[in-house]
């Protein structure tokens, strides 16, 4: 198909982007990622597969600062995710340069959808292999966003969403759970959300979370990360017993 | 000026923005915040401080690659790799064209295009308007670092690079430095090293013909860069005197 190999992305005869599609294939094959919003704390929950025992931790984090008040985590190829976020990472600082002002999250958002977009439009590229679940608060009004972004280059805020590996099973839950929560509550409802396809232990999950009195991204150590798995599976037994209970008395 | 003590360095600069002979205002901050943990005084054409047409993005600039630095590595930039970055990009722009040029990394917003257009026009004329200076900005960089201290460093605008204990530009400078050399010591307390600007202060008010009537004095320490003082003479009128 000689004609055909100038763009890489074209159109299939029922209208479909294959390449796009494709992508898509390889963010369900990557790591299970889970964002939630609440009143006053937007969090970040990404599943850590087997980490080799060699490897150091620290230099494979997942969930990254985009600015102070900006993170990201993603799942899909890594590689391709060092680089779009170290374009997001510049223009962050290109937009405080220019404007004089911190980038909103729908902003940077925008400028990272767009970048996937383009990628699906130009000739001789690929589509970024990742999906993008980008949170903060807004510099002025304060409020928290989640925002998502896929390789087809489309975004949308959202409550709660997951991308990655399991992810319909895991947006199911968060569908039927999801309530406005603050505090400790999201984060708990992170991690619950994203035990539901992932073993539970501190040390497959990796949490970060950003409140807005702090305004920065907190990364959670595994200790701490224990700790509220042990709270979640407790609070899972007493419902259990509950349910048990009631029913034997019959 | 600036001065080096045991744990901070102290950085003084002048507050006025002048236009020829003319004072616009007497209370413009000089010192800029590069980070957390370090202070950049200015001193120079204002084109060149910010940015604005003809001149270069000089300081805002560094800061933001500085800040682009801690979030792509996750520790901030040292000291002395921000002044050494600030001095390469003086250094660069020596000897390029004098005219507004786009960097990779930061986009001119639409703002400025008609600017742009002037620039193009400056081109065509170029033979007959003297071409300015790329950076006709002096900067002193004050920063601590928790491996190697507080330190100083002074880069003037033919990116000459000096780590230094005590540093003044202007003319301000020929008093200042004397002052300096008489009285300071290594290792001096917080106090010590205010009265020695303090002393600097007054040599410039009492000998500079146009010296300027208030500063402003920063410090930066292990808990970060911040405020210390202004030594005002003059406040700022806001209502014509009747």
């Amino acid at each position: 198909m000689a004609r055909y190999d100038r763009a890489i992305t074209v159109f299939s005869p029922d209208g479909h982007l294959f390449q796009v599609e494709y992508a898509l294939e390889a963010v369900r094959k990557g790591n299970a990622a889970v964002g939630v919003r609440g009143t006053d704390t937007v969090v970040l929950a990404v599943e850590k597969k087997s980490t080799p025992k060699l490897q150091d931790t620290r230099s494979a984090r997942k969930i990254v600062s985009l600015d102070n008040h900006v993170a990201l985590a993603c799942a899909g190829l890594k590689a391709d995710a060092r680089v779009l976020i170290n374009k997001a990472r510049i223009e962050c600082q290109s937009h405080r340069l220019t404007l004089e002002d911190p980038v909103t999250v729908e902003y940077i958002t925008r400028y990272i959808a767009g970048l996937q977009q383009k990628y699906t439009q130009s000739g001789g590229v690929r589509p970024f292999g990742l999906s993008t679940l980008i949170v903060g608060f807004d510099p002025y009004t304060r409020m928290p966003s989640l925002y998502q972004t896929d390789p087809s280059g489309t975004f949308s805020a959202w409550k709660a969403n997951a991308t990655g590996r399991n992810s319909n099973s895991i947006r199911e839950f968060l569908e039927k759970n999801y309530k406005e929560t603050s505090g400790q509550e999201t984060v708990k409802l992170a991690i619950r959300a994203l035990l539901e396809v992932v073993e539970s232990g501190g040390k497959n999950i990796e949490v970060a979370l950003m409140t807005r009195e702090e305004g920065t991204l907190r990364q959670l150590e595994e200790a701490e990360i224990d700790a509220i798995v042990a709270e979640i599976e407790a609070e899972k037994a007493a419902a259990e017993a509950a349910k048990k209970g009631p029913s034997k008395e019959t | 000026m600036g001065v080096v003590g045991k744990g901070f360095a102290i950085v003084a600069a002048d507050t006025s923005a002048v236009h020829s002979i003319m004072l616009h205002k007497n209370n413009e901050d000089k010192i800029m915040l590069l980070d957390s943990h370090k202070l950049v005084a200015a001193s120079g054409e204002p084109g060149d401080r910010y940015f604005e047409f003809g001149g270069l993005i000089r300081v805002e600039y560094v800061q933001k690659n500085v800040s682009l630095y801690k979030f792509r590595n996750g520790i901030p930039l040292t000291t002395a790799a921000a002044a050494n970055f600030t001095r390469g990009e003086l250094a660069t722009a020596l000897r390029k064209l004098s005219f507004a040029s786009v960097r990779p990394s930061v986009k001119t917003p639409m703002a400025f295009s008609v600017d742009f257009l002037v620039s193009v026009m400056f081109m065509i004329f170029s033979t007959l308007i003297i071409d300015q200076n790329p950076y006709s900005v002096n900067i002193l960089m004050a920063g601590y670092d928790n491996e190697s201290g507080a330190s100083l460093y002074y880069i003037d605008y033919i990116a000459t690079l000096h780590k230094v204990d005590k540093g003044a530009f202007g003319y301000g400078s020929y008093f200042s430095l004397s002052t300096m050399d008489t009285h300071y010591r290594s290792d001096m307390s917080v106090g010590e090293a205010i009265e020695l600007v303090d002393k600097c202060i007054l040599e410039i008010r009492s000998r500079l013909v146009v010296a300027p009537p208030n500063f402003v004095i920063k410090i930066v320490d292990k808990d970060g860069a911040r405020d210390y003082a202004w030594r005002q003479s003059v406040q700022d009128v806001t209502t014509a005197a009747v």
